[in-house]
């Protein structure tokens, strides 16, 4: 379990992260959003005690991070892939990290074949990896010491789709058995099949946060027609906005149903009405971002 | 993936609250020395280097200098001059590699590490030292063979003198790693300071006097002869505080408060 409070962090002038507040239960994965440069990262890295807060608190199974011995047996963290010494090979990565945590290092082929990185491959230094393959690594890496919380940034990066499907499956796999996963990402489609809440960020502030079925259904319907204008005069009677996409359909923060009686009483012809789902979020995720406009990523 | 969450998840397992021990911590960081590339071609060159320089002594060195205390000495050369930068790259390729993130996740109490890479610093010196004493034992067995005298004798004083000399260059590049966290700045800096600094005393009167106190350079050297008195302990110490403890305490913190990216 995961719990930060108002976690402030400033640059300066510049607030990189700004009263962030947010849980992860066990048997959930949250799915953390937001542009580059939004803050998610800083975020991150002040969970697991790399970057000292302005202000706030975030505590791990109720411990700050920094005041855990051995991390590694209790939370996996991926942050950057990349962060690996070229020049040692990937089964010595993880044999650090055994020796480190206090494994025996007889576990490391194992773990691994398991991200799919054999035998040849193991014995490759960093250098020649492909960022595919430095995720592994790192996916590896971070569930060496059999944790129950994963933290992981933007894991996506560099996997083909293949990958990001083996790795949804990893992710609900271990949510499903109770662990709980804060993964974060930049592309909404990257993490909505696999998170069941989703956290969106952007210019350091929470947007929106909330279970995905709830958010998605937040998001709208989708409502097509023969008369445009008809439909356009209706929405605004009803005092609602809706946004015209390209192909002619117009996105409406109401449900189908009130839509649907409204569209009868007037007589106004629809052809299509349905739940926006993920194009909705999509579409909000893209306007709750839009006014945060993507800054150089705080370091 | 098997991972055995446990049935309270909101309870913290003791083996991820008990702190990791800094013996094995040490070990990581000696094995870490040595797993790399750069590390790994470093000790091959100081020991081909080593190896040289009996080489050198059993095929030019005149008869009577070729004595077990010559080849022990003169042998100590290479992993003076190169064992340092092995402890300046143990420090800083945490930063230049970035694997400071990675290192730091898994033992937030960062001054642990930092003890750990000193411990593993002084061990390695304590080794390569060993090493050389095998070295110029074997290559003072060859020495009658060369025509030289193949004395044996060797001041004990000398054993400890020179393996603090190891030690404290090994743990000045500690220091200048931390203190710097740049791979090139730091080997520079580590060469050519001391070095100035030699030379400004040499050549300007006026620091003399605390030249003979402040340059390790100078006052290290000492520890090559047999029974150094209390004078040249009290110089050499007094530069050591100057060029490895200070900066040692100086890096140490810059390394605490750093933030990891």
């Amino acid at each position: 379990m995961i719990t930060v409070e108002n976690l402030t962090k400033t640059y300066g002038a510049q607030r990189a992260v700004d009263g962030v507040s947010f849980t992860c239960e066990p048997g959930t994965v949250t799915g953390f959003l937001g542009p580059n440069g939004a803050g998610k990262s800083t975020t991150l890295r002040m969970i697991c005690g790399l970057t000292p807060p302005s202000s706030g608190r975030a505590t791990v199974s109720g411990v700050a991070y920094r005041r855990l011995g051995n991390p590694g047996r209790h939370v996996g963290v991926l942050l950057d892939a990349s962060a690996q010494h070229a020049g040692r090979t990937g089964r010595e990565v993880l044999a650090l990290a055994a020796i480190t945590m206090g494994l025996d290092t007889a576990r490391v082929p194992d773990r691994l074949a398991r991200v799919g990185l054999d035998g040849t491959a193991a014995k490759r230094r960093v250098r020649a990896y492909s960022l595919g393959m430095r995720q592994r690594l790192g996916l590896a890496y971070a569930m060496l010491g059999d944790p129950a919380v994963l933290v992981l940034d933007e894991p996506a990066n560099g996997l083909d789709p293949e990958g990001i499907h083996w790795m949804r499956g990893l992710l609900r796999g271990f949510a499903d058995r109770g662990g709980t996963v804060l993964l974060s990402s930049h592309l909404l489609r990257e993490v909505e099949v696999v998170a069941d809440r989703l956290v969106v960020i952007g210019n350091g502030r929470i947007l929106t946060q909330g279970d995905k079925e709830a958010l998605l259904g937040a998001a709208g319907t989708m409502v097509r027609t023969t008369d445009p204008a008809a439909l356009d005069a209706l929405l605004q009677r009803m005092g609602l906005t809706g946004t015209t996409s390209a192909d002619g359909s117009v996105l409406v923060p109401a449900d189908a149903q009130t839509i649907g009686q409204a569209a009868a009483a007037a007589g106004v012809v629809l052809l299509e009405l349905r739940p926006a789902g993920s194009g909705g979020l999509e579409e909000m995720f893209l306007r709750l971002t839009a006014g945060a406009e993507p800054e150089k990523a705080a370091r | 993936m098997t991972a055995p969450v446990s049935t309270t998840p909101t309870t913290l397992p003791a083996s991820a609250a008990a702190p990791v021990p800094l013996t094995r911590l040490t070990m990581v960081e000696l094995r870490k020395l040595a797993d790399t590339r750069a590390g790994m071609w470093l000790l091959i060159v100081i020991g081909f280097a080593t190896v040289a320089t009996s080489a050198i002594l059993l095929g030019w060195a005149e008869d009577e200098e070729m004595t077990f205390t010559a080849f022990y000495t003169f042998g100590l050369a290479p992993s003076a001059v190169l064992l340092p930068v092995l402890g300046i790259l143990s420090v800083t390729s945490e930063w230049s590699q970035r694997t400071a993130l990675a290192t730091f996740t898994l033992v937030p109490a960062r001054a642990r590490v930092l003890l750990a890479k000193v411990g593993a610093g002084a061990l390695i010196a304590i080794a390569a030292t060993a090493a050389t004493a095998i070295l110029a034992a074997g290559a003072n067995a060859l020495a009658p063979a060369f025509g030289g005298d193949g004395a044996w004798s060797l001041d004990p004083s000398l054993i400890w003198q020179t393996l603090l000399f190891q030690v404290i260059f090994v743990l000045m590049g500690n220091a200048f790693g931390a203190l710097l966290l740049n791979t090139p700045l730091a080997i520079v800096v580590f060469f050519a300071l001391p070095t100035v600094w030699s030379i400004l005393g040499g050549s300007i009167r006026a620091l003399a006097d605390a030249s003979a106190w402040l340059d390790l350079n100078v006052t290290s050297q000492a520890t090559m002869e047999a029974d150094m008195t209390s004078g040249e302990w009290a110089r050499m110490a007094v530069s050591t505080v100057v060029w490895v403890v200070l900066p040692l305490l100086l890096g140490g913190w810059r390394v605490l408060r750093r933030e990891v990216s």
